[in-house]
């Protein structure tokens, strides 16, 4: 009896083994469909009229203003989300006020509508038919506007779970030993929600290099002025230059890997202690 | 610095943590709070440091009224059960807090934290983190962090309940040394009655929010003022209206006068002494504590009929 | 205390001006003129036929990227095997990439001149048309089942499975009865990120569909020919369908992640 159990163990593990090496192996196979094969195509497009056209492409003012513009604002809308995102998750987990269950719910919108509505109710509140008074469309600043929309829970939800894991015994411990409100956030509390801060800005940088369907309508894609790459990359399209759109893609996407790796080695070096 | 607490009383919601608390610790001395879990030694203990505000009362430190500090300007120290050690810097950044806070120069920082590093037995760590450290090794920075900026109280809240039996032990005789060396006023907070009465010169027993006593341990022990303390200081046996201690019931095989009578149990051998469990015919359990020798002349064993007497009774009058 | 009331009204206002007068706004100006312009503007056949084609990609989408998620994340977790790092940089990598690239990545594959050009000449269509258009939306929407079970798994351990083999469970019975029922609440919710995505997705949408009217416009592409178009009821209309879509699925995601909260 005993044995034929273990037997039926040991078949059913290769049996298991077997069947998940297939399932793997199909998993696999579909991400490379989905995934691998279409960006290799594109990375093999950016080079197949080789290295000169690619530099050529990349290189184009338009182009090389689009892809400053990007990484700039960008990294700014990043950089403010560190602090807004930072206030607002400290304020959903420390205070407590009427309706702070919907505004928790609503931080999620963002993430949850599509590009393209984001675009157009920012456009209707602060564009030319803006009941303020205020019209950002077609200037940076609703460029700015849009992105900040998109890439508004990133922080805020990165932050929040550290913030509510805090021990709050270090901040009590700070406060015993003589400091002050001030004091005990800078250097207890913000030293120990650095990491989830960076996180956090990592994935909004990456959000706002790659966005598109919010920023296309109320930016007005003025060329060296408000066009982002993801703009310039569609109007190349457009123009049957796919070639060069891929090149600028792949420049693109180089760019944007570069500063992810730069803040993962710092949030790495940041959290050295904790190993 | 002596503390005197006033007739403090907190509440949380309808929990009533403290009920008309009064307490005076003396300068120096090595005091415990000591209750179960919930009976408000913690809440009284945090009264104390200012992490809490009283309802009522008052609380001093020395001859001033702190009891609307809040516990930065208090000049305490504070030791917590987790430590509370600040994980993103090192073991001497956590000693050299409270005097980085208070803007010392950074020479005198150096020294005292050597100083202290060294007290605590822990010179060696000072680059480590705290995440590196044993349980006892990270108490003990916690110790030599809270002593840095020269507290005129040190207030310890249940700090070795984290750690294991034998760190426990270790822990609790280095207190006791160290409180030798430095003498500055020490609460210390714990439900184990046994460390009360090994590091404390002075216990203070508190049950759902009320003080029961305040004494030596020898006081506690010998003169109990009420069942409570009787029986959360050590094990009791009540025999009607009366309590006697296991060392204090004397056996016989003969029956004498209005002793009970009973079967044994159990016996448990601990070390030169016995534990005999014995249980009355109404199904009453008791302890009783001999020498071997007279578990031994007694020739106790399972299913034996004595008759047990105390020799020595209590009786609270209420 | 009065720097508290300034943080908390801070963020408060700004999540205010960004986020719920926009939307807000949005509602309001739909139907502004009444009812029946903005229902109008949504039951016309091209709106119907936009949000059904949105409808149809995502009920492709979801299912194709929750099961492979699922059988990706264990693989990731219970097994080694060559490759398993970089495999997981790949899941990730949908997060990273502009829409707009991962439109054009397609077009460069399955348009002329590309690897699987020659499909087209076979009468599979794979540009401008249906295919296409979910191949972008799978890809953008690939990595939430994965990254919401992968960390649940991990924590999880193998403690349960393993006793269910020595009791004699076959793998499968072990993955339906034991697996499965472990990570059901990050699988939700990873189906509802992806749905979110699927739904909403434009960019990449847009660049592979052409945008043919009546023919290959999802909901969110119609949303920005009508609005070029100078037909703002219609497009905000369209917005106020997604902008429902969208809250029905915030409600949903609080349900199944409601640890965000401090007690």
């Amino acid at each position: 009896m005993a044995t034929n159990a273990a037997a039926a163990v040991s078949r059913g593990a290769v049996l298991g083994r077997a069947g998940g090496g297939l399932a793997r192996g199909i998993a696999v196979g579909y991400l490379s469909l989905i995934v691998l094969v279409p960006l290799a195509a594109l990375v093999w497009s950016s080079r197949s009229q080789g290295l000169h056209t690619f530099w050529q492409e990349v290189t184009k003012p338009e182009a090389s203003s689009a892809l400053k513009l990007t990484v700039v604002v960008s990294l700014l809308v990043a950089a403010f989300n560190a602090l807004t995102g930072t206030a607002i998750a400290w304020v959903l987990v420390r205070d407590s006020f009427p309706g702070k269950g919907i505004v928790n719910a609503v931080i999620d919108l963002p993430f949850a509508l599509p590009t393209v509505v984001a675009g157009l109710v920012l456009l209707e509140l602060y564009g030319p038919s803006s009941p303020f008074g205020v019209d950002v469309a077609f200037q940076r600043t609703g460029l700015v506007l849009a992105l900040l929309f998109v890439t508004l829970p990133f922080v805020v939800r990165s932050v929040q779970p550290v913030l509510l894991e805090l021990d709050r015994e270090m901040e009590e411990a700070a406060e015993s030993l003589g400091a002050g409100r001030l004091a005990v956030f800078r250097r207890i509390v913000f030293p120990n929600l650095l990491p989830a801060i960076l996180s956090g800005v990592a994935l909004a940088f990456a959000r706002a290099v790659g966005e598109f369907g919010s920023v296309v309508l109320i930016s007005g894609n003025i060329p060296f002025k408000t066009e982002v790459s993801s703009v310039y990359i569609a109007g190349q399209i457009e123009s049957g230059n796919p070639a060069g759109a891929a090149a600028v893609s792949v420049l693109l996407l180089l760019i944007s890997l570069a500063v992810l790796l730069a803040i993962g080695a710092f949030r790495h070096w940041r959290t050295r202690h904790d190993r | 610095m002596g503390i005197t607490v006033v007739e403090v009383t907190k509440q949380f919601g309808d929990f009533v943590a403290l009920d008309d608390v009064s307490v005076a610790i003396p300068e120096g001395s090595l005091t415990a709070l000591l209750g179960p879990s919930g009976s408000g030694k913690s809440t009284l203990l945090r009264v104390i440091a200012g992490l809490e505000k009283p309802d009522g009362g008052q609380v001093l430190l020395g001859d001033d009224d702190v009891t609307h500090q809040p516990a930065r300007a208090r000049g305490v120290g504070m030791v917590f059960q987790h430590y509370a050690a600040f994980k993103h810097m090192t073991v001497w950044e956590n000693v050299a807090f409270g005097l980085k806070v208070r803007k010392r120069p950074k020479s005198e920082i150096e020294t005292r934290v050597h100083e202290l590093l060294e007290l605590v037995q822990l010179e060696g760590l000072a680059k480590r983190y705290p995440a590196q450290l044993s349980g006892g090794q990270r108490q003990r920075m916690a110790l030599a962090r809270a002593l840095a900026v020269d507290p005129e109280v040190l207030l310890l809240d249940e700090p070795f309940g984290a750690l294991d039996a034998r760190v426990r032990k270790e822990l609790r005789a280095w207190l006791r040394r160290l409180h030798e060396e430095v003498h500055v006023t020490t609460i210390i907070v714990t439900h184990d009655q046994e460390e009360a009465m090994e590091v404390a010169g002075q216990i203070v027993v508190i049950n759902q929010g009320r003080v029961e006593q305040v004494g030596t341990p020898r006081e506690l022990y010998e003169s109990p003022a009420n069942e409570f303390v009787m029986s959360f200081v050590g094990p009791v046996n009540k025999l009607g209206d009366t309590f006697v201690r296991p060392r204090d019931i004397s056996l016989s095989l003969e029956p004498e006068g209005d002793a009970t009578e009973a079967m044994v149990e159990r016996i448990v051998h601990l070390g030169f002494e016995v534990r005999a469990e014995l249980v009355r015919d109404d199904g009453q359990h008791l302890l009783a504590q001999l020498t071997q020798e007279e578990a031994q002349a007694l020739e106790l064993e399972r299913g034996v009929i004595v008759y047990a007497k105390p020799s020595r009774q209590t009786v609270f009058t209420r | 205390m009065t720097a508290k009331y300034a943080l908390r009204f801070g963020a408060l206002g700004y999540l205010a001006l960004l986020l719920l007068l926009p939307v807000g706004l949005v509602f309001y100006r739909t139907f502004e003129h009444g009812f029946h312009p903005a229902w109008a503007a949504v039951t016309n056949p091209e709106a119907q036929h936009a949000l059904w084609l949105t409808l149809i990609i995502a009920a492709i989408a979801v299912p194709a990227n929750t099961l492979f998620g699922v059988v990706l994340a264990i693989a990731l977790v219970r097994h080694r095997f060559p490759g398993r790092g970089l495999v997981n940089a790949i899941v990730d990598l949908p997060l990273a990439l502009s829409p707009v690239v991962v439109g054009l990545s397609l077009y460069l594959l399955y348009g002329t001149g590309g690897w699987l050009g020659g499909l087209a000449g076979h009468g599979i269509k794979i540009l401008f048309a249906l295919p296409g258009m979910t191949l972008a939306t799978i890809f953008v929407s690939l990595p939430f089942v994965v990254r919401e079970v992968v960390p649940v798994l991990r924590e999880i351990g193998t403690d349960q499975e393993q006793a269910a083999e020595t009791l004699g469970a076959a793998p499968f019975t072990t993955f339906w009865r034991i697996t499965l029922p472990a990570i059901r609440w990050a699988v939700g919710y990873g189906v509802v990120l992806t749905t979110a995505r699927a739904i909403g997705e434009f960019g990449a949408v847009s660049i592979v569909s052409g945008r043919i009217e009546g023919k290959t416009e999802t909901l969110p592409l119609y949303v920005q020919s009508q609005f070029e178009g100078f037909n703002t009821t219609g497009a905000f209309a369209a917005c106020v369908v997604l902008a429902l879509i969208a809250l029905a699925t915030v409600l949903v995601m609080r349900i199944f992640r409601p640890k965000e909260e401090a007690a």
